[in-house]
Formats: C-alpha cells, structure tokens, sequence
C-alpha cells in the first residue's frame, strides 16, 4: 500500500508454484504416470471391445461391450484358473510368513556356532536367478512326480532367501528383554515366537505377505513349465494360453487380464499403507 | 522361604571371566542392592540368579534348593527390566496377565489377581491401554504388576529406574520401597546409581571388576567405607582422598605439606611402614569451616575456593589446593569468592586412612 515490495513468506503450501526445478519435477512425474497407466487403460479399454474393433487404437471403444467379461466368467477354466492363483499365492504366502519368520527369529536372536555361515549360505542363495534353477526343479519335480500338482507349483517358494533376510533384520531390532521377561514368565521358545516375537514385527510380515502374494499372483514361468494339466494352469498361464489356442484373442486376454488386476488392486487399497511402508522398509532394511 | 545364596559364583564369557566366584547370602524379605560401575558384573550376576545366564562355576542356591540347572521358571522369581520389556501389542491389563500365561489356575482366578495387582499398582482406569499411551511411571507400574501378578519368591530388577526422569525416579523409588514393605518379598536390585542404593537397600554390595568390595548396611557404607572404591562410589559428593606419604612416625604432604596439617595426635597403626604410600579419607560433610583460630589437636585444610555451589540448605565449596583438590560443606549463610583462602578442620578421628597401593582402609 505505500508501494514497497514486501517480500511473501515462503509457504510451503504452493504446489504449483512456477519454479524450475518443481517443474522439471512434475514433468517426469507426469511421464512417468503416463507410461505406467497407459497400457492398464488399453487393457481395460480392449476389454470392453469386439474381436473386430480390437485394431482400432481408440482408447475410448466405438461401442462398449461387457461380452467378453460375460464370456470369460462364464467358462469354467477361468474360474479354475483363478482359484488355482489364489491357492497358490495363499499357501505360498502363509509358508513363507511361518517358515521365513522361524528360520529369521532362530538366526536373529539364537548364540550357535554357526549361525554366520547359515545366514551367508541361505543369502548366497539370491545370487542364483531363477532361469538358472528352473532345470534342476523341474528334473526334481519329475523324478519326485510333482509335475502337474499343487506341490510341484508351489515348493521352490515355499521359504525364501529373501524373506529371511527382511525378517531378520527386523528381529535383531526387538529388544532381548522381551524375550528374556517371557523366558522368565516361562514360555518355551516357540510360543515366546509366536505370542512375543511375531506380533513385534508386524510391519516386515505385512510387508513380506504382500511381495509374496503379488510375486506369486502374477508368477508366469515355473507355474507355466511344471504344469501342462489345464486345470492346474494359474491365471497368467491359463491367460497366455488363450494366445495360443485359437491365433490370439486380444480381447480375452485383456478380459481376464483386468479381472486379473482385481485382487492386486484390492490388495492395494486395504494395504497400501503398508506397501509404501513395506518398500521403504525393505529400502532401508534390506 | 526364598533365601538366595550365591557360592563362589564365576561367570566366564570364553576365557574372559565377568564374575570372579563371590560368595553373598540374601535373606528371606532383604532388599539388596548390586551397586557399582558399569561392567563390574553386577547385571551379570542378578542375570545368573534370573537363569537368564548360564552359571559357569560355583552354587546358586533359593530357598536351599541348588538351582543352578533350573530354568528361570521353575525358580519361581520374577524380574523387571530397564526398558521395562512391557508388550506395546498388548494392553496393560494382558501385559500383566502374561505373567500368569503358564500359571494353572481358572480364567476367573486369573481376572482376579490382575484386577488385586492393578488396584495395588493404581493401575485400574489403564487396563484397557496400550503401553504407547501411557507414562514411563505407568509402563514402569505395568513391568512391577506383571512380576507381581505371579507371587514370586523374589523380585530381581535390573536398572529399573534409569529410564525415568530425576523426579519420577524419586517417584518410584519411594513406590518400589513401600512396595517391598508391603509384599515382604526378597528384592535384588541392580544399579549404578548410589543414591538409588542408599535410599532403597537393607544392604548394599559394591561390586567393582568381578569382585565383591563390600557388603554393608547403607550407613555402615557410608561411615565405613573398606576401601577407596567405596569411600568415593558411595555418598554426594564424594570423599576427599588426600595422598601422603609415610614419614618419621607421621604424615608427609609433599606439595600439600602448607595446605594440610594433621596433629601428632592422631596416631597411625603399627602395621604402616615408613615411606608407604597412604591417602587421607575425610567427607565434606565432616569439614567445618574455620573462622578466627584454629582449633588444637585437629586436621586443618587450607586452600582457595575455585567455586562454590549453593545448595539452599547448605553450601559446596570447591578448594583447590597445591596439588588436586577437595570440597568441604559450609554453612549457606557463609559466601565465598573465587580465589579467596579458606580453612576447614576437622576431628582427628573422623580421618581415615586408606593404603594407595592396595586401595584397603588402613584405620
């Protein structure tokens, strides 16, 4: 008003505030959304398309059609297949939840001669990549008749390398008197586990149950060499085989490929919390 | 009956020893405090009475029974931690009942001993909680209820009080002492802090390096201090320790001779020799300061006040003298400037005299 510039506080509460930085920032944010969503909303869009429109780039479809979904729902082998994933993943990740947690706990807070040279041994075993051990499984799965069974899908995940690491980490963090007071009040070992440790680190169990689902849920490669019983197939094997069947039905695949994205997207909702944390802790942790 | 006596109690970690064989019997109903500096073995030893420890030499004995094999269960004690190791997925009222998890005994039983426990600890409007909304004073309530929940024949707290802030620390010390005296139980208690052991023990054990220096009711400590360990660990401030050497049948100052004069009354012991080395033990407490002519047949102090702390009912004066210093109690009405010279006295017979070597009262 007696016309000096007065310089405005700096407030934090500018979002859009033009500066060079913040710009560049948001740009490869928005490209980055962009490269993510894009092939989710064809998918989507593909879904509600006929065969015939299928080529027909258009993200929005001439004239939408819940056939395929119909479709789909009603074939019993998607059903199947469906289930199958969900057993799968639901087994794994209960296997994983014990089996991880119980070998971590024991490495984490047991003195035993050792016990470095089993925790080197069991993390050397994330050095090998899958395509490396997928032989030797699938020998092992025929020799044992696993091929074409539930066993057979689900025993290479059954304990992982690296959910023993994560929970490791996390155990080291709860303090011994906890356990000793337990000791004390006189638990033995495995419920001082279960009723003390467990509960304790919720977060890295949180975090490690929904890696495990989702990397089961969407597993494509071992499921698709140890089985050739259709009604066996996971999801991702059975939709891939919709390609090879009859030439390649897009409009199927995307159908049961959104129906697909449901639980991950329902996961995702109830436990996001704990995914942006299970990320940050697995950054720091492991 | 829940006698704890340790026997030439060694605790070993590979071939260095923690604990070097002590012997100390606890009474049934005692409270007895583990003092000392850190790493003097007194946590090591209340964890080998706990069974948390594995003993690796001698006989621990409760209530006559040898329990040394036991499991910590089945020497039916309990023990509260330093960081309280209450459960935060738990509320107060299951944290005190976990204390009870392998007891026999009905759900109702269970209840009512929960609700007796929390009405004694004034934990009632808390059951409900979690440990994370409440106070270190009621986490550190919650931690006593789930020992006493059980009725145990002893507690064994580790540090349970380094946690809280000066006040509450007072706080609960009071607490824990009326508790002991309601319950009647046998109490060991560790800690590093002498105030907490003077206020809280029927006995104190000064423990230095693995070994046992004293035992000895608080005042017994702290008007007999064996050696000079303990003259200086117990009391606030601590004992003046002035060095002199054995000379002619008395006591030679050195750079000190001007600053500190002793009679040739006091008479030393006839086991010192001439030329050892001895140190002059005296509590402020025991200083009086010197105003017009001093005092015959008395020790006197002469040095200059580097700074003096008032007290409100007292007085703390630093002096520093010609070689190290000391500090004598004054009067609050008395106030010093730095630089000032002061003099103190005190009786011949409130002097102690310690062996520098060996660091053992002499007399």
């Amino acid at each position: 008003m007696n016309g000096t510039a007065q310089a405005a506080p700096p407030s934090p509460r500018r979002p859009f505030a033009a500066r060079p930085g913040r710009i560049v920032a948001w740009t490869i944010l928005f490209l980055g959304g962009v490269v993510m969503m894009t092939p989710l909303l064809f998918m989507f869009s593909t879904s509600l398309k006929t065969a015939s429109d299928v080529y027909d780039l258009r993200l929005i479809p001439q004239t939408p059609t819940l056939a395929n979904y119909i479709q789909v729902l009603a074939d019993g082998r998607f059903a199947r297949w469906f289930f199958n994933s969900i057993f799968v993943a639901t087994v794994v990740t209960l296997s994983c939840l014990f089996f991880d947690s119980l070998v971590a706990y024991t490495l984490a807070k047991f003195q035993f001669r050792g016990r470095q040279v089993v925790f080197i041994a069991i993390l050397s075993t994330l050095m090998i990549p899958t395509e490396m051990l997928v032989i030797p499984w699938y020998l092992m799965s025929s020799q044992f008749g696993w091929l074409d069974t539930y066993w057979g899908i689900m025993f290479p995940g059954l304990i992982t390398a690296f959910g023993v690491f994560l929970l490791k980490q996390f155990f080291e963090t709860v303090p011994n008197d906890f356990l000793e007071a337990a000791r004390i009040d006189g638990l033995n070992e495995f419920t001082i586990w279960w009723k003390v440790a467990l509960p304790l680190v919720t977060p890295a169990l949180s975090a490690l149950a929904i890696f495990t689902f989702l990397g089961n849920w969407t597993a494509f490669f071992w499921p698709l060499i140890v089985t050739t019983d259709q009604t066996l197939y996971t999801l991702p094997v059975g939709l891939s085989s919709f390609a090879v069947e009859q030439s390649i039905q897009w409009e199927m695949i995307m159908t049961g490929a959104a129906l697909a994205t449901v639980p991950t997207l329902l996961i995702f909702l109830f436990f996001q919390r704990y995914i942006v944390r299970g990320v940050m802790l697995a950054g720091v942790k492991g | 009956m829940a006698r704890i006596e340790l026997e030439k109690i060694v605790k070993n970690y590979g071939k260095v020893g923690v604990v070097h064989g002590i012997d100390l019997t606890i009474d049934d109903g005692e409270f007895v405090v583990l003092v000392g500096p850190s790493g003097c073995g007194k946590s090591t030893t209340l964890r080998m009475i706990a069974g948390l420890e594995e003993i690796s030499g001698g006989t621990l004995r409760i209530g006559g029974h040898v329990v040394n094999d036991l499991e910590p269960k089945q020497r039916n004690i309990a023990m509260v931690f330093q960081n309280y190791a209450i459960y935060p997925h738990l509320t107060v009222a299951q944290n005190i009942g976990f204390g009870l998890y392998t007891a026999k005994m009905s759900k109702a039983e269970k209840q009512a001993r929960i609700m007796e426990t929390a009405r004694v600890l004034g934990l009632e409007p808390y059951l409900e909680r979690r440990p994370a909304a409440l106070s270190g004073g009621q986490r550190q309530r919650v931690a006593i209820g789930r020992a006493m929940v059980r009725d145990p024949v002893a507690f064994l707290f580790d540090e349970p009080l380094s946690n809280l802030d000066a006040r509450l620390r007072g706080q609960m010390r009071l607490e824990i002492k009326q508790l002991h005296q309601r319950l009647g139980r046998t109490v060991v208690f560790v800690t590093h802090d002498q105030v907490e052991a003077m206020s809280l023990a029927d006995r104190i054990v000064v423990m230095r390096d693995g070994h046992i220096l004293q035992v000895g009711a608080p005042m017994e400590l702290y008007n007999n201090p064996a050696d000079m360990f303990t003259a200086r660990f117990i009391g606030t401030p601590e004992m003046n320790l002035i060095d002199a050497t054995v000379a002619g049948g008395g006591l030679d100052f050195g750079a000190n001779k001007d600053a500190v004069a002793v009679p040739a009354s006091l008479k030393l012991p006839h086991a010192i020799a001439a030329s050892q080395k001895v140190a002059i033990g005296i509590r402020p407490q025991e200083l009086q300061i010197v105003d017009g002519e001093a005092p015959v047949g008395a020790m006197l102090l002469t040095g200059k006040v580097r700074v003096s702390e008032p007290q409100g009912s007292e007085t703390y004066v630093m002096l520093d003298l010609a070689d190290g210093q000391a500090i004598a109690r004054a009067p609050s009405s008395i106030s010093f400037t730095p630089g000032q010279t002061v003099r103190f006295t005190a009786p011949v017979d409130t002097l102690r005299i310690y062996d520098t070597c060996s660091g053992r009262l002499i007399k």
